[in-house]
């Protein structure tokens, strides 16, 4: 498999992905 | 004693733009020029006058930008890094800032220094320092995504998407 790291769109789309992610995370503790 | 959270907050923008600003200039715009200067041999314009100066101001800010924050945290730091007293958002930008902090000084500074021949490094070990400081570099710029959601809007708008 590819690392997302290698192309800037994988590494922006991984970013807004760890966004989402810890969006909820967050809401959960709140 | 307001003076200190509000010049705190100014410097924290001002380091933390030219910090993400060269962080965003080495990955979307100097990666490919590298690569590009190098088939055209004008590399050593890039790696002998640009880097070294952008990676000076880039490294010293990002260490600015994490006191300034620590400093406009004051009471509520703690708070903030053990996600407690409703500042876990908050806390996370700022967990996510100096996760991004270690990365400059522990991973891509010291790759920098023999990438760029600071230090000597053999052919082997500068090839391994380019693919270290550029994923290092690259986390980053993924991390620096959620790092600016929770900045921006763990605190001062956490009522829109926290509904606190």
């Amino acid at each position: 498999m590819k690392n997302p790291l290698d192309s800037l769109w994988g590494t922006v789309i991984s970013g807004l992905i760890l966004t989402l992610i810890l969006y909820f995370v967050v809401k959960s503790i709140l | 004693m307001d003076y200190v959270p509000a010049l705190a907050r100014w410097l924290h923008f001002m380091a933390g733009i030219m910090w993400i600003g060269l962080l965003y200039y080495f990955n979307f715009v100097q990666v490919a020029a590298l690569k590009a200067a190098t088939a055209d041999g004008t590399a050593a314009g890039i790696t002998k006058h640009v880097a070294p100066r952008a990676l000076l101001f880039f490294r010293w800010a990002a260490v600015v930008t994490w006191l300034a924050g620590a400093a406009l945290l004051g009471g509520q730091f703690v708070n903030a890094f053990t996600f407690q007293g409703g500042m876990a958002a908050i806390g996370v930008g700022a967990w996510l800032g100096t996760i991004m902090l270690f990365n400059v000084w522990g991973l891509i500074w010291p790759n920098q220094k023999k990438i760029l021949g600071f230090k000597p490094a053999t052919d082997e070990e500068k090839a391994k320092a380019r693919r270290v400081a550029f994923l290092a570099s690259r986390a980053n710029v993924m991390l620096s995504i959620p790092m600016l959601f929770f900045m921006a809007g763990g605190l001062s708008h956490r009522g829109v998407f926290f509904g606190m």
